[in-house]
């Protein structure tokens, strides 16, 4: 058929969009990366790896490294250990407010990051909701420090990543059939034996796809770590952010950039390896 | 209900209480009357709801924000949705590498985009220009309108276009009178959502806008990086309300679960 034949021809104005916008500036970044910063600070048009070399033997970028792999596995934990008993709840409730419930459960998506922050700063802050609770309460004498800190960033990193992790894990729940919890049970397993040996092993590749979505969510964010971490928190997205714009030492931005997402690639088709390994 | 239900269901609400306190206690502060973030509020009024109405650099910067958002969500279309009716409707060689080339920059960070854009941007002298702005948004729209409505499209019923097309319509005007009307529900969320993209994206703005061109998202960071004050906050209730009603029209022509889910 000639429409069918020409239906391709549809597909111009988006290729040549995403060429233009997206793939030449990734190759540009690319290109960056082999530049080289000189002695005045200014960037000098080069095929060099000095860039890298300086880069990555940095004990800095070693420590940026460390500090976001940290506080991602921790965040990526505290909300899968959240969000997985709400997608089971979700997945498995009959409630006619099911889709409304869904619609709460994914509402932080919908909701700027930064308006989210702020929440978080009314709460954790000096004098916010915690504080004043515990000092009202006669619990502490003087403020916690919750936030400005690593422990505000992982609180606010692991609430904005739920949401996706809460979708993967539902549209991850597929296997997990009713039935074969209903026969572990007649067959007189305890509601915790059930868990253990039939729905949690069900249920582990959608787990380990989820992990890896709010791995790499959290490995990126740099709003919540910026505004959060009150200049104190350094991980690799404020440095790349920081190189690039403070700073504007584009070479080193554009290496800390390839790096960090070789890493996320790494930690994706490893998460991705095992969720195929415990779908077998 | 059995009584591992119950733990399971007393844990869930635990869960919604933690998700809903950021946005319940912003709620509450933007009608506080204190001068700095306390909370609970000392008292209450409209003070900084009167503030943000007399706030000229958030105006200006929500009022830029809403025109970049509408451009965004209608180019997005005019380029997204023919890609995803050749690539729901056309059968040929190469067709899930190209879904794949056009899904792609939805799995970039947004922090590895904004870089990119703003090392191309700058000596095109398009960084903190409205068509920067616009291009730089796109980036994520654009891939997010391709995956939207090739699901949306993809499940169309093929047979009212077949009967079209034996009726003797054009290929064109089979698509003009049948596919497009047909998908109009799936467009209209599509828009909006993109406008909602748009309206939000945080980081990529930070990249490339600046003094003369700032947008909401940006300004909401420098004033909550500078200072701490409910401003914001009644700023921020502005912002749930209109994306609630967005959302709303959204859930009604097609679910959000399912549009923000595939």
């Amino acid at each position: 058929m000639t429409a069918s034949r020409r239906l391709p021809l549809l597909l111009i104005p988006a290729a040549l969009f995403l060429l233009v916008v997206y793939v030449w500036p990734s190759l540009g970044l690319f290109r960056n990366a082999f530049n080289e910063v000189g002695p005045t600070g200014a960037m000098v048009e080069a095929w060099s790896l000095e860039t890298w070399r300086t880069t990555l033997h940095d004990s800095f970028t070693i420590e940026l490294t460390l500090n976001s792999l940290w506080l991602s596995t921790l965040s990526t934990l505290i909300a899968l250990c959240l969000a997985y008993p709400v997608s089971l709840f979700l997945f498995r409730t009959d409630s006619r407010f099911r889709g409304l419930l869904a619609v709460v459960a994914i509402m932080p998506m919908l909701v700027s990051g930064v308006v989210r922050v702020f929440g978080w700063l009314a709460i954790l802050g000096d004098r916010g909701l915690v504080n004043t609770t515990l000092q009202s309460l006669g619990l502490i004498s003087s403020p916690l420090k919750l936030v400005f800190n690593w422990t505000g960033v992982t609180i606010g990193l692991a609430e904005s990543i739920m949401p996706y992790m809460i979708l993967a894990l539902l549209a991850g729940f597929g296997r997990l059939d009713r039935t074969l919890e209903e026969a572990a049970r007649s067959l007189g397993a305890s509601p915790f034996r059930t868990f253990r040996r039939v729905t949690l092993p069900l249920s582990l590749p959608a787990i380990a796809l989820a992990a890896g979505l709010g791995f790499v969510l959290s490995m990126s964010a740099y709003i919540t770590p910026k505004l959060l971490g009150g200049g104190r928190v350094f991980v690799l997205a404020t440095e790349i952010f920081e190189q690039a714009t403070t700073n504007t030492n584009w070479p080193v931005a554009a290496v800390l950039a390839i790096y960090t997402l070789v890493l996320l690639l790494a930690l994706l088709a490893a998460s991705n390896l095992v969720a195929r390994r415990l779908q077998r | 209900m059995t009584g591992a239900g119950r733990v399971l269901s007393g844990f869930a609400a635990l869960v919604y209480a933690l998700i809903l306190a950021p946005i319940i206690v912003v709620v509450m502060l933007s009608f506080s009357a204190d001068n700095f973030i306390l909370f609970p509020p000392s008292g209450y009024s409209l003070r900084w709801f009167r503030q943000l109405a007399g706030n000229g650099p958030l105006l200006a910067a929500l009022w830029l924000s809403v025109r970049i958002a509408a451009v965004v969500a209608l180019l997005s279309l005019a380029v997204g949705v023919p890609a995803a009716l050749a690539l729901a409707k056309g059968r040929f060689a190469g067709k899930d590498a190209l879904t794949g080339f056009f899904l792609a920059p939805l799995l970039l960070p947004t922090l590895i985009t904004g870089l990119a854009l703003l090392l191309f941007f700058s000596p095109l002298k398009l960084t903190a220009t409205l068509p920067g702005l616009v291009l730089g948004h796109m980036t994520v729209t654009v891939p997010f309108v391709i995956r939207m409505m090739t699901t949306a499209l993809a499940n169309l019923p093929d047979d009212i276009e077949a009967a079209a097309a034996t009726l003797g319509a054009t290929p064109w005007r089979v698509v003009r009178r049948v596919t497009l009307p047909l998908a109009m529900p799936g467009l209209i969320a599509c828009a909006c959502l993109s406008f909602l993209l748009s309206f939000d994206e945080t980081v990529i703005s930070l990249f490339i806008a600046g003094p003369r061109a700032s947008t909401l998202p940006v300004e909401m960071v420098r004033y909550v990086e500078g200072r701490t004050d409910p401003l914001i906050a009644a700023l921020s209730v502005v912002l749930i309300i209109a994306t609630l009603a967005v959302v709303l029209v959204v859930e009604r022509l097609v679910g959000v679960a399912r549009a923000v889910g595939k």
